[in-house]
């Protein structure tokens, strides 16, 4: 078949800059053949390089006596104690779920669990945070559908409890939704697998399943903006098979078992091409691929196509060569692809051989280290405009219509279509704050939550960012968790843009900021940039995944509210409503800062909370939608009704943070006061538990009547 | 007792299965689809939930006819217990040890949810633990849950006593609420819901636990 000629719009049409062009000339001396800038194009996308996020990355907090491996690797892995450790990531696939939601969101799903089994643990979470735009645009009914459905679809067969995540609706993503997946496993410390090879000569096996033309170019596409040719760009989108993910997930870790891995790499992103890039490099080695080997599922596909093919549910390991025929049994057994394509080589090269022809003859250290690096111009984000004056308003109206609200309605409708349950150890459902799933076969559990308000990220990037990591430390402590690390999905629109870059260095730095002072390190993450559509980006969305322990059952606090509890508040309410969900569902406002968080208080309120848990018989952070918002979840949770006394709108709807919501009993009460009396921390009794009603300010509303408006925003505008 | 879990490409509940058989008590072997035989001394066949052979086709179609469930059909006709959950359930239908399908749920969504289940006949070694029209609140989660038989069928399991288990609020459409049948005999038992995952307090409930001790109680007394 005839190659097509290089040229400059066959370039451009790689997503490759004139003057990343001209590196690639400098590096190989000469024209590349097709299928070399094919594998430039993958190599050096956004997506793959992080090229204009990589010099803020760098600055983050990744480091503690807890974390056995940080960011560069699949996933991030956590010290649990007792030889086990938590080994987590979470990834975004906006730019396909977008065009096409099911397939999209299934394989974001595929590909963050095959992040985590590729490392040699069992994935035993998996949460998901979704974007959409306003419920009113024509898209967002067909997206939300297809995309939980994709979801479950993926994540319920694959056989993992989805246990938290967080649905939003804004306008701004009106052309770009985001699908964040996150997934967790357990693996034991002496038994983790990395991607860097070792050794000469060594042979490089493909797993899985078989090679086809979907996906080639996705990571590409991926680091684009939309415009109105998004209909073509279907072919860009891979499809997923769970069934095969589930078996290459037991293949894998019995191949682990039998000792024949040297190193091993899922492929994703630019599938064949990154992944083996990625284990010579790390190795300092080359690699040698014959793709004459590779399974196909198509006929006459060039080297071009088998090398940016993002077909799913495949792996590439370095095998010790003594141990084939028992690897190779394995594979059998579950009746999966198993075929030596290449091997390694001593020289610095990534060669490319196809039925004899070398396609592909390059310097595959360069293919890496050499990728662009941009330190784009960015402005910081100019301060927000003051809050003007916020009117007060009955406080169950205004409860109301946070409720009515798709982005404070219970998310019911979405959480049921995923298996929460499966592998017998969750213990706390989603709906209700983070998630608990127990270390099978211990008595410690660990507690996973999603958190982000990208509004406040728009306002002040600085603050939105600290704000994110605060929100996910107070969801661990909730629930009675210490929060060990995090996992960060930075989604944001054209990095070519300074303003957007200053959101991006603004998030990042707040991000840092909140990690380090929360004792909770970067250990994994994602960015997605080029969020846009016409020009017009998404709000900025730095999801936060973090995972917290349970050293013991004693540890958790229960979500078990009871007729007669006092309900206090712990930290202190000064009533910030600039930024709130009151201001943006009632009053269609979004002036104002975003609150200001002070770390210090949140992590001396986080202590408070584990350290007096004895007292605390149900426990939720406050966040969007203030004291009112809170209550009223709390209530409805444990189907009591509550009383709070205060008619003030900025007391009851304001969102200052480092506060939660406790449930103890009125005897018990007292001796919490003391002990926040004596730690020097704010505490106020703002009410009880008790009755069929929500009463706040001398207003009332049956909670039944509340939860059925609740309950019924998702069925209304999706079923 | 000694139970058999069987394990299908695409099972994913079987751990899940085996945990509930051995909190009971049970000793547990796991089996897997490509054999022929069911190991010397087995009592029980579990038959786990999950999404065996991807439920490409129909649910259970494929693994009714793999080479181990030859073997799971001689062990019923010779009068061996057989508990199949979910996706076992569904195998028990496509091998015919069970009457009626299991089709779409009448909402088309996939469901995921505790939920009540109305106990129809304590008349049962699965179910002498329970007491008839007892509500009982056991975990779903399926796609394809919707229980349907002719009413012929129907009119017969419910003669005769076989309807285990029926919804107190019907989540998926199922026939006159069915949520868990039994064989003839007794001693096949199908259920939609799933048992192994109300084990103790921290899974919000533990009525399942009860089928399994019930069970193997009745086993030790046999």
């Amino acid at each position: 078949m005839q190659e097509p000629a290089i040229t400059t719009d066959l370039i451009a049409s790689h997503g490759l800059k004139p003057d990343e062009y001209a590196v690639i000339l400098e590096i190989i001396g000469r024209e590349p053949t097709f299928t070399e800038l094919g594998i430039f194009s993958a190599m050096w996308n956004e997506h793959c390089s992080y090229k204009s996020s990589k010099k803020w990355l760098r600055t983050l907090p990744t480091e503690g006596p807890q974390v056995i491996c940080g960011p560069g690797e699949n996933a991030g892995i956590v010290d649990i104690g007792d030889g086990q450790a938590v080994v987590f990531k979470m990834e975004s696939h906006n730019h396909p779920s977008y065009i096409e939601p099911y397939q999209g969101a299934a394989t974001g799903v595929g590909g963050i669990l095959r992040d985590v089994f590729t490392m040699g643990a069992r994935p035993i979470a998996a949460m998901n945070s979704l974007s959409f735009g306003e419920t009113s645009h024509h898209k967002t009914r067909q997206l939300v559908n297809g995309v939980v459905e994709g979801v479950g679809g993926y994540g319920n067969c694959f056989g993992v409890p989805t246990v938290g995540g967080e649905v939003r609706f804004d306008p701004a993503y009106n052309g770009n939704c985001l699908v964040n997946a996150f997934a967790a496993g357990l693996a034991d410390t002496d038994k983790i697998f990395y991607s860097a090879a070792s050794g000469v000569g060594m042979p490089v096996v493909y797993l899985g399943a078989k090679t086809g033309r979907d996906g080639v170019g996705g990571a590409t596409m991926a680091s684009a903006e939309f415009d109105d040719t998004i209909e073509d760009k279907r072919p860009t989108v891979q499809v997923g098979d769970p069934f095969t993910e589930k078996r290459l997930m037991e293949a894998t870790l019995e191949l682990m078992q039998t000792g024949a891995v040297i190193s091993i790499q899922d492929m994703g992103a630019a599938g064949l091409t990154c992944s083996a890039v990625e284990m010579g490099d790390k190795g300092g080695l080359g690699v040698r691929l014959d793709l004459e080997r590779v399974p196909v599922r198509e006929v006459n596909m060039t080297a071009y196509e088998m090398m940016l093919s993002e077909s799913q549910e495949r792996m590439l390991m370095v095998l010790k060569p003594e141990l084939e025929a028992e690897a190779k049994a394995v594979f059998d057994k579950w009746d999966l692809d198993f075929a030596i394509v290449g091997e390694t080589i001593a020289e610095d090269r990534f060669l490319i051989v196809h039925n004899g022809d070398v396609k592909a003859d390059l310097p595959l250290s360069k293919l890496a280290s050499s990728a662009p690096e941009y330190d784009r111009p960015w402005v910081p984000t100019p301060a927000a405009e003051p809050l003007s004056d916020v009117p007060q308003i009955d406080p169950i109206d205004g409860l109301k219509a946070l409720l009515s609200s798709p982005n404070y309605a219970s998310k019911r409708w979405v959480y049921e279509q995923y298996d929460a349950q499966v592998m017998g150890d969750t213990i706390r459902i989603p709906g209700a704050g983070a998630g608990i799933v127990r270390v099978h076969g211990t008595g410690k559990a660990l507690a996973f939550t999603s958190d982000v308000t990208p509004r406040y990220v728009k306002a002040n990037p600085v603050e939105g960012g600290k704000q994110a990591v605060a929100e996910a430390y107070r969801n661990l402590t909730a629930v009675g968790a210490k929060p060990l690390a995090t996992t960060d999905n930075m989604n944001f629109g054209n990095p070519e843009k300074p303003e957007i870059m200053g959101q991006f260095v603004g998030a990042i730095q707040g991000i840092g900021e909140a990690v380090k002072a929360l004792d909770m390190p970067i250990v994994s993450g994602n960015v997605s940039l080029y969020n846009e559509t016409d020009g017009t980006g998404i709000l900025p969305t730095p999801t936060i995944g973090a995972v917290g322990l349970l050293a013991s059952e004693d540890d958790l606090i229960n979500a078990d509210v009871r007729e007669g509890h006092v309900a206090m508040v712990i930290g202190e309410t000064t009533g910030h409503l600039g930024q709130s969900a009151l201001l943006a569902e009632v009053f269609n406002r979004t002036d104002g800062d975003a609150p200001s968080v002070d770390l210090v208080a949140e992590a001396k309120h986080g202590d408070f909370i584990r350290d007096n848990r004895e007292w605390i018989k149900a426990c939720t952070d406050l966040s969007d939608g203030g004291l009112a918002l809170a209550a009223f979840e709390m209530a409805a949770c444990a189907d009591v009704g509550v009383t709070l006394d205060s008619a003030d709108t900025p007391e009851l709807f304001g969102e200052d943070q480092a506060r939660y919501l406790v449930a103890c009993n009125f005897d018990q009460a007292e001796a919490l006061m003391s002990a926040a009396g004596q730690a020097g921390i704010p505490i106020a009794f703002v009410g009880k538990f008790g009755g069929e009603d929500v009463t706040i300010g001398g207003s009332t509303a049956s909670l039944a009547e509340l939860k059925d408006t609740s309950e019924s925003v998702f069925p209304t505008l999706f079923s | 007792m000694r139970a058999a879990v069987i394990t299908f490409p695409g099972s994913n509940c079987d751990r899940d299965l085996a945990v509930g058989l051995e909190m009971a008590g049970a000793e547990v072997t796991r089996v897997w689809h490509k054999d022929s035989t069911l190991p010397e001394g087995i009592d029980l066949v579990g038959i786990p939930g999950g999404f065996s052979y991807g439920d490409y086709l129909r649910c259970g179609a494929i693994a009714a006819n793999s080479p181990i469930c030859s073997a799971v059909k001689t062990h019923a006709e010779k009068g061996g217990y057989v508990f199949g959950v979910c996706n076992g359930f569904q195998v028990l239908t496509e091998t015919r040890l069970l009457p009626g399908a299991l089709m779409r749920n009448a909402g088309l969504k996939y469901i995921c949810k505790t939920v009540g289940l109305e106990v129809g006949t304590s008349d049962s070694d699965f179910l002498n633990n329970y007491t008839a029209g007892q509500i009982i609140q056991v975990p779903i989660a399926h796609h394809d849950g919707n229980y349907t038989a002719t009413s012929d069928e129907l009119d017969r399991l419910e003669g005769e006593g076989r309807v285990a288990f029926r919804y107190a609020d019907n989540p998926n459409g199922s026939d006159r609420d069915i949520a868990g049948i039994t064989s003839a005999n007794g001693r096949v038992l199908g259920m939609m819901p799933h048992p192994e995952r109300a084990m103790e307090d921290a899974h919000g409930s533990a009525d399942g636990a009860r089928l399994f001790a019930g069970l193997i109680g009745a086993m030790a007394t046999a």
